[in-house]
């Protein structure tokens, strides 16, 4: 996924010619992004507009000049006995002075537009992004990753395309179809209506190309996504298409597919690049149809229209033909933009994770057996809880003293996965959950560190309601092994930083060597330096693994979670590493999830959870001594079948 | 990513002619819709190009002349060519959309026929992304580039070239005007295209990291949220925006002069037009009409340069593109049939002589070395070690997955490269350890072990694999439709249903690679009971972390390091072997996992 990301917009300028999303309340939206543009670029607006109107008249004038060429100066000067051309001269350098701003307008507009375009997809990049990392989990549990994504690809691409090119286009179009018409008017009523009819005509033709293509495109979308959809399924799973030598059949049902894809977008293509012909050509009957209209006219005289005056209305006739084609080619991408500003606004709407705690995490020393406020990294914590109602101050030792009081937790409200789930874990105690898939483990470790809220009951942290305490305090004081392991682009080193940004190289060393990553991180090709793509691409499941135990190791926290952390690595390599976490974590609390048996028995507390009930909890002895869930799990003695 | 992609600019002129020339074998059965196509555009352009030319004489030899006659005859005729451009410009429509539609169709065809004879060597050195992307968006670029270069690569020089003509023929005086603009204006698109081209593509790269970081936090916001690195991940993020930034506004700012330029060119040339026009139709050296005609071909030119430097734009984005697929093509499978290939594997005997193997030929320092195994027909045999000690590596080489570095690997007593691949595939099934099932029923993916089996056959494998319990339990029974992947079933019974696919096959050689992990100990104890009852005659190969799934194996191979530990029994194993011992005392005392039984109730 990450190594090859798709590039839409390197293709051709126009957008997508595809059927056109509904759209709740296009105005509004387009409102918001005008505010948006005003809000940072105020002054670079206003010139760009008035650099569109300064380049369309000043066009517009030239225009009207070839009518004086012929009438006022070239005739004449025909006639005339001795040709005097200093007031062409003169007319020339007006015009030229005209098109000299013109020049200057464009100039400017494209390139104030460069800044007010990149300027405003970073602006809104930067908040997206910025505004991401404040929701909550559950909104990344809500939208596929991959929509989230699409956002700041191809959302902020059609949009980048209608900053630069749609509006600015669409208004020098606007400007140019009413300039053009204004002109034609004063030059000739009948003319325009005949251009008008013309323009009625190619309208007509052009919605029926469109029509044909529209429906043509949806269904070579629809094409399209089932021959990606067969791709994507093969290349997955083309190892076992070996295995099972099922090559030729895997080709022929791709061929069937892939044909249907060719029918559809051989059709779909071919009524959308009739657009282009139908609105050229017929463009050209209008100009010749003018042309001999106007030849008439301006034969006979009629209405004071002369040879100028056509010369003048055939390039008018032309130049009212390209806005309207432009306009007609815009809309798509306009309307594809601002389905995508929708979705961009959308997100930047989400409301946040709500933090209402208040009290903090410090360092902590002890002085005269009372606990002190440290500014040194001193090994002991304390909870400051600042009072709200008279402002006296609390320090609570960090103990890693956790209690779930009768808590009910559902991702849905609807749908309870936890039921009046009580739980102790005293200091220093390595409490274990085991249960099958969908007991709801991880869902507890999820709770503690307030990745979701609870809908009932309490958790309290050293005897501190956890909503009471800060998020990002709470959290430091967690350090959690997740289940998937993450890694970022950059170096090794790096990446167990993570953990502790502060930390010296001899720290990550350290926490790798305590890991047991330290030995296969030495034999990468560059070490602790080598660098990491795509979330690690080139290490093993297992490798990974040990790599955010030392991230999780290097941030040395009071309270440890491991949430299947070693699931993947074997059972000798596991010993060692779990040596290595029970010497660091020796009198904090940790948490385990695994459904490895060696892993969890020597826990103090083993915590046997089913379909969100805690159905038995003690410690290894125990659960054997009672004969329930945890020594038939253990025993692997599965009489209930 | 394209560890062995060369970079755009190291590819030499030779590398590019023989990728065209990969890319131009696939046109095929279009070569007539790629011709044609053309040639409808050079009858547009034609006939386009005709008509300022009717309309001088419309003008001179109409109104000025006051025939009425005329002006119909001429404007008659100009509607008829009007309308001749139009069919051809539906023709170039038509089979442009066809010639490029079929194109696009032959090349994911061919790179699709050829992935399927690549290796797993092959596929490993792409990525599945890597190559979905290249099946998908790369072909897309190719289609719309190809479409690009046959509608406009002729049209817009051949219109210029048209329009460049008429106006020689009307006033060579005032066209050398036209031709001086042409070069100036090419001259200065040229050099901002190239200068344009390379700033874009550092800038792409850049802004291709920028959204992989944005997935990286999409992905892996609970790490960042679990360490309180919301801030540290906005700056490093901002930071990186606001460079691609600077880098977009650098690369747009020379796009940003085209626009002024062109016009420029095309206010100059209308205004020395019209006074050096002026002049000579004042001096009867050209008539008003011509003069009209000739500002309406400046525009022609002018427009279809700038639309000329906009294709080439395109046809070097597309380069890209067309590398990634050329590549596909011609990519040489590195395992090949033999020439004269067995077609019968005789028993179940597997025989490992020297082996080394390194999955980049590295003889030095391979990851199996020098591996001696002798497995009689119809054993089974259990497989134990550490992540990464290469134990599916070892097995790998067995169906001819890879080929070795060194020695040899014999089934049924020969060399396994001397069989038919599907020969020998067929006889030795390998249940994958990262395996897939596909969208279709239960039954369907079942049938991929044997086309023709009968639902009893299918029914009978099942059994076996103990699949049959929960796919009965499902109210479509056989019938049942998986999703992709299979994600509509759980872990355990993925795997399952995987061995049951691989025992359709009847083979002689049956390799489980860590196929039971998430199957439960009760049901895994129960599968490996029917394979000893029910197929005795097939060599068995289990790979497993569980102890409990290969001790009763008549024989256990132990790997660490990419070397052959011990390869005895159970009992002698745990006299003699240190590692198994330990991993036995590890695991032991108790079974090995809690399972997924709980969820299967």
């Amino acid at each position: 996924m990450a190594e090859e990301k798709v590039r839409e917009f390197k293709g051709n300028g126009r957008g997508p010619r595809g059927p056109r999303p509904k759209l709740d309340h296009p105005m509004q939206t387009f409102l918001r992004i005008m505010r948006y543009l005003m809000k940072y670029y105020p002054v670079h607006m206003v010139i760009v507009v008035l650099a569109i109107f300064a380049n369309v008249l000043c066009n517009v004038q030239g225009t009207w000049f070839m009518k004086d060429l012929i009438d006022v100066y070239v005739r004449p000067l025909l006639l005339a006995e001795n040709a005097d051309f200093s007031g062409l001269l003169h007319a020339i350098a007006r015009v030229g002075g005209f098109y000299l701003l013109g020049v200057v307008a464009v100039f400017a507009q494209n390139r104030i537009m460069v800044y007010v375009t990149q300027g405003t997809l970073m602006h809104l990049r930067n908040e997206m992004f910025v505004h991401m990392e404040t929701l909550p989990i559950k909104y990344f549990d809500q939208h596929p990753h991959g929509d989230i994504m699409s956002i700041y690809t191809n959302d902020i691409d059609t949009l980048r395309q209608m900053i630069s090119q749609s509006m600015p286009q669409f208004l020098n179009s606007a400007i140019t179809i009413v300039s053009v018409f204004i002109s034609m008017v004063v030059l000739s009523v009948p003319l325009t209506i005949v251009t008008l009819l013309m323009v009625a005509v190619v309208l007509f033709s052009t919605k029926k190309a469109t029509g044909a293509s529209g429906r043509y495109f949806v269904q070579q979308q629809r094409d399209l996504g089932k021959v990606n959809g067969y791709i994507e399924e093969m290349m997955e799973g083309q190892k076992v298409v070996k295995v099972f030598c099922h090559e030729s059949q895997a080709l022929d049902e791709f061929c069937e597919l892939n044909n249907r894809l060719y029918d559809s977008a051989f059709n779909a293509n071919q009524f959308a690049n009739v657009l282009g012909p139908i609105n050229a050509q017929l463009g050209n009957v209008s100009y010749v149809i003018c042309a001999m209209v106007g030849g008439v006219l301006a034969l006979n005289g009629t209405f004071g229209f002369t040879l100028g005056s056509l010369a003048s209305f055939l390039t008018f006739n032309k130049s009212f033909y390209m806005p309207i084609n432009q306009i007609s080619m815009q809309l798509n991408a306009v309307v594809m933009a601002l389905a995508g500003a929708d979705r961009i606004f959308n997100l930047l709407d989400e409301k946040p994770e709500t933090d209402e705690g208040y009290v903090t995490l410090v360092n902590a020393k002890k002085v005269d057996g009372k606990l002190v406020e440290s500014d040194k990294r001193s090994g002991l914590w304390a909870w400051k809880h600042v009072h709200q109602a008279d402002g006296s101050v609390d320090y609570v030792e960090l103990t890693g003293d956790v209690v779930f009081d009768d808590v009910d937790f559902g991702y849905d409200p609807e749908k309870l996965v936890l039921h009046n789930v009580d739980l102790y874990a005293t200091p220093g105690q390595k409490i274990a959950f085991v249960g099958s898939t969908g007991a709801g483990k991880t869902t507890i470790t999820n709770l503690i560190n307030r990745f979701y809220d609870i809908q009932d009951g309490k958790i309290r942290y050293d005897g501190i309601n956890i909503n009471k305490i800060k998020k990002d305090d709470l959290r430091h004081s967690l350090g959690i092994v997740l289940q998937d392991t993450h890694l970022f682009t950059g170096t090794v080193m790096e990446n167990i930083r993570y953990g502790k940004l502060d930390a010296t190289d001899e720290e990550v060393i350290a926490a790798a060597k305590l890991a047991n990553a330290d030995s296969f991180i030495r034999h990468l090709p560059e070490g602790y330096q080598t660098k990491l793509t795509g979330d690690g691409a080139s290490l093993s499941q297992g490798q990974r693994q040990l790599l955010a135990i030392a991230r999780a190791a290097v941030a040395d926290p009071p309270v440890l979670i491991l949430d299947e952390a070693t699931s993947s690595i074997d059972t000798r390599t596991e010993r060692i590493v779990q040596e290595g976490m029970d010497r660091l974590m020796k009198g904090r609390t940790t948490f385990v999830i695994a459904h490895r048996l060696s892993t969890v028995r020597n826990s103090d507390c083993i915590i046997v959870l089913e379909q969100g009930h805690i159905i038995e909890r003690g410690n290894h002895d125990q659960l054997m001594a009672a004969h329930g869930k945890y020594y038939q799990l253990y025993t692997g003695n599965t009489a209930s079948h | 990513m394209y560890g062995t992609v060369p970079k755009g600019n190291d590819i030499g002129k030779k590398g590019n002619t023989y990728m065209l020339k990969t890319l131009g074998a696939q046109i095929k059965e279009f070569k007539a819709a790629s011709i044609a196509t053309p040639i409808f555009m050079t009858i547009e352009v034609l006939m386009e190009t005709v008509i300022p030319f009717l309309m001088a004489s419309i003008i001179d030899d109409g109104v000025d002349k006051g025939d009425m006659h005329h002006i119909y005859v001429v404007g008659g005729l100009m509607i008829l060519i009007a309308v001749i451009g139009l069919l051809g410009g539906l023709g170039g429509a038509r089979y442009g959309a066809k010639a490029s539609a079929g194109f696009a169709k032959n090349l994911r065809e061919a790179m699709f026929a050829n992935i399927q004879t690549f290796s797993f060597a092959n596929i490993d050195k792409y990525a599945t992304s890597g190559l979905v992307t290249r099946l998908t968006t790369d072909v897309t670029n190719l289609q719309n580039a190809y479409q690009m270069i046959l509608r406009m690569c002729i049209r817009a020089p051949l219109s210029m070239i048209c329009a460049m003509t008429m106006s020689y023929i009307i006033c060579p005086r005032l066209a050398n005007v036209y031709l001086v603009a042409v070069v100036l204006l090419g001259t200065c698109l040229a050099i901002l295209m190239v200068r344009t081209h390379k700033y874009f593509s550092k800038v792409f790269e850049k802004y291709d990291d920028l959204n992989a970081s944005v997935q990286e936090n999409v992905t892996g916001i609970r790490v960042v949220k679990a360490f309180v690195r919301e801030d540290y991940e906005k700056k490093r993020f901002t930071t990186a925006s606001h460079n691609v930034y600077g880098m977009f506004v650098k690369a747009e700012k020379l796009i940003s002069l085209n626009a002024p330029m062109m016009q420029f060119t095309v206010y100059s040339c209308i205004l020395l037009i019209s006074w050096m026009g002026a002049r000579l139709v004042v001096a009867r050296g050209l008539t008003t009409g011509e003069l009209m005609s000739m500002l309406t071909y400046s525009m022609n030119i002018l427009m279809n340069l700038m639309m000329l430097s906009m294709v080439f734009v395109m046809i070097t984005m597309s380069m890209a593109s067309a590398r990634r697929v050329s590549e596909v093509i011609n990519e040489k499978s590195t395992l090949t049939n033999p020439e004269n290939p067995d077609y019968e594997v005789t028993d179940g005997s597997i025989c490992f002589d020297h082996v080394s193997f390194d999955y980049h030929g590295d003889k030095e320092n391979p990851i199996l070395k020098d591996v001696n195994l002798n497995i009689r027909s119809g054993e089974t045999i259990g497989i134990i070690g550490g992540t990464g000690s290469s134990k599916s590596s070892l097995v790998n080489l067995i169906s001819r997955l890879y080929d070795v570095t060194e020695g040899t690997v014999s089934v049924g007593g020969k060399d396994v490269r001397t069989y038919d691949l599907d020969t020998l595939r067929n006889s030795v099934a390998v249940v994958l350890q990262k395996n897939v099932l596909f969208s279709g029923t239960i039954l369907e993916n079942l049938r991929w072990g044997d086309e023709h089996a009968t639902e009893e056959e299918c029914r009978q494998a099942c059994h076996l694999a103990c699949a049959d319990e929960f796919i009965e339990r499902f109210p479509d029974q056989y019938n049942t439709f998986l999703e992709q992947g299979g994600s509509n079933l759980s872990g355990g019974q993925k795997q399952r249903l995987c061995i049951a696919r691989a025992l359709l096959k009847k083979p002689k050689v049956l390799i489980l690679d860590d196929s039971t992990s998430a199957v439960d100990t009760a049901t895994d104890a129960k599968i490996r009971r029917a394979f000893a009852q029910e197929i005795p005659g097939t060599t068995k190969l289990i790979i497993a972390q569980r102890i409990s799934s290969v001790q009763d194996a008549d024989r256990i191979i132990v790997m660490e390091d990419g070397q052959i530990q011990g390869f005895d029994t159970h009992e002698h194993l745990l006299e003699t072997n240190e590692i198994y011992r330990d991993i036995y005392e590890l695991q032991t005392k108790g079974g090995g996992d809690f399972d997924e039984k709980a969820g299967e109730n």
